[in-house]
């Protein structure tokens, strides 16, 4: 029988804590009950209706005040509820961060970015998410916390495959801390899909430190051609600590393409996936510099 | 399954419901409320016709538990208009044949709305952009790009 999207079968019971602490209670007491952490939704909702993804105990964590707002004093660091919408209307997220931007505002459209929350995003862990390659780019960091205590894990380890992650049953990540950016520093995001609300065929996040015409240090992050977003780190090794030049970022494109290990899928091939890595490669390291200030 | 009491405005209107976990906001504005220009769609978050106004922000009533709107307040395509006057992205909606089958209508409106509030002058570029989660299946997208363009100039 073909899936009837209009409703939503299951039952399960709503839950609304209206504080951290009462939701960390939630969470404890249901850990061994099948509960879930709603969000936006955009994501659980539609693999609670499609996919046939059950939950008991679904606890909502947008109406919780000490998770709804975003702190840019030293970095960003951004609360587990906040929309995706709203951060990228934040101005330093823009300026300092425009890898982040551009991933944020390559995901679906509006009225998604408007529910879906970028700690939804990293949790949900697709292959594809458009915020994972910025923040692993960046360096970010998730903040769990739990009855039991709390942790912070960088989100390029937390993240294990499609769709697991190291999150225990009782814990929620109350927020991503991204570090703050140099002046010498410069990103940029990638992503080619069929039309612009997709789902990314590939996606890419380049981050670098400039010092004169030498590449510091730097990251090469690309999503949709692994079970997780994935470095490559053989492409950022000819990078760093070299002068920069056309031919450079040539070679390293080249390397990034031959790195990868992408597979065929109804999206895309692992011939274009290969071929189109070295392409954007090259096009978000050249950005990156220009916005590090740097010059070929 | 508990049901859930909840209270929120819609097109002004204060409204208190009793409804249960797995209620999705659509059905509520379309079968409780008997407000049937939010239309389904596909249900997945793909198409947009389902888009309501929470709190101003556009957002899919598909994906919306009802149970989350609690103290909200949901403008939908009935709450546009004043009384017998057409808001003026309705008008310009009409005036320029926007408006084909009339299924995805509702949801171009409202998003519109949401367009220029946050940005009063878009480029075409910035139109199209902001309204790609909005899918029109008759393909009218060229009198609906020129629609908000026009409502967008009036309003100067």
């Amino acid at each position: 029988m073909p899936t009837n999207t209009k409703i939503l079968a299951q039952e399960f019971e709503y839950l609304a804590p209206k504080s951290l602490d009462e939701a960390l209670s939630l969470l404890d007491n249901y850990k061994d009950k099948n509960s879930r952490i709603l969000a936006g939704g955009t994501d659980l909702l539609v693999k609670m209706k499609t996919i046939d993804l059950k939950t008991d105990y679904l606890i909502n964590i947008k109406n919780i005040p000490e998770l709804n707002f975003i702190d840019t004093t030293d970095g960003l660091k951004i609360r587990a509820a906040v929309p995706l919408s709203h951060i990228e209307r934040i101005g330093k997220v823009k300026e300092r961060y425009p890898a982040l931007y551009e991933g944020i505002k390559s995901i679906a459209a509006i009225a998604v970015r408007n529910m879906g929350t970028i700690v939804g995003n990293i949790c949900n862990a697709s292959p594809a998410a458009d915020t994972v390659p910025p923040l692993v780019a960046y360096g970010a960091e998730v903040k769990l916390v739990s009855k039991r205590g709390e942790r912070t894990i960088s989100v390029e380890d937390f993240i294990t495959g499609v769709g697991k992650t190291v999150i225990e049953a009782d814990e929620l990540i109350t927020q991503v801390n991204i570090p703050e950016m140099n002046k010498n520093s410069g990103s940029a995001f990638s992503k080619k899909g069929r039309v612009k609300a997709d789902i990314a065929k590939i996606n890419l996040a380049v981050c670098l430190e400039r010092e004169d015409n030498i590449c510091k240090d730097c990251k090469i992050v690309l999503g949709s051609v692994a079970v997780k977003a994935i470095r490559a780190k053989e492409a950022e090794g000819l990078f760093k600590g070299q002068t920069v030049s056309a031919s450079l970022i040539d070679k390293i494109a080249k390397k990034a393409s031959e790195e990868i290990k992408p597979i065929d899928d109804i999206r895309s091939s692992v011939e274009y996936r290969t071929e189109i890595a070295r392409v954007i490669v090259e096009d978000a390291v050249r950005i990156a510099w220009g916005r590090a200030g740097g010059e070929l | 399954m508990k049901k859930i009491e909840i209270e929120f405005t819609i097109n002004g209107k204060k409204r208190r419901l009793s409804v249960k976990p797995n209620d999705l906001l659509i059905n509520i504005i379309r079968n409780d409320l008997f407000l049937t220009g939010t239309k389904y769609g596909c249900g997945i978050g793909e198409c947009g016709a389902c888009t309501v106004l929470i709190n101003d922000e556009p957002v899919l009533s598909c994906l919306t538990l009802a149970a989350t709107v609690d103290g909200k307040e949901i403008t939908t395509i009935e709450g546009l208009a004043k009384g017998n006057e057409l808001h003026p992205m309705q008008i310009a909606f009409l005036k320029n044949a926007a408006v084909q089958c009339g299924f995805c209508t509702p949801s171009m409106i409202l998003t519109a709305t949401a367009l220029l509030k946050e940005n009063p002058n878009p480029t075409e570029d910035e139109i199209r952009d902001y309204m790609r989660g909005n899918i029109c299946r008759c393909t009218g997208y060229i009198q609906i790009v020129k629609a908000i363009k026009s409502c967008a100039t009036e309003a100067k």
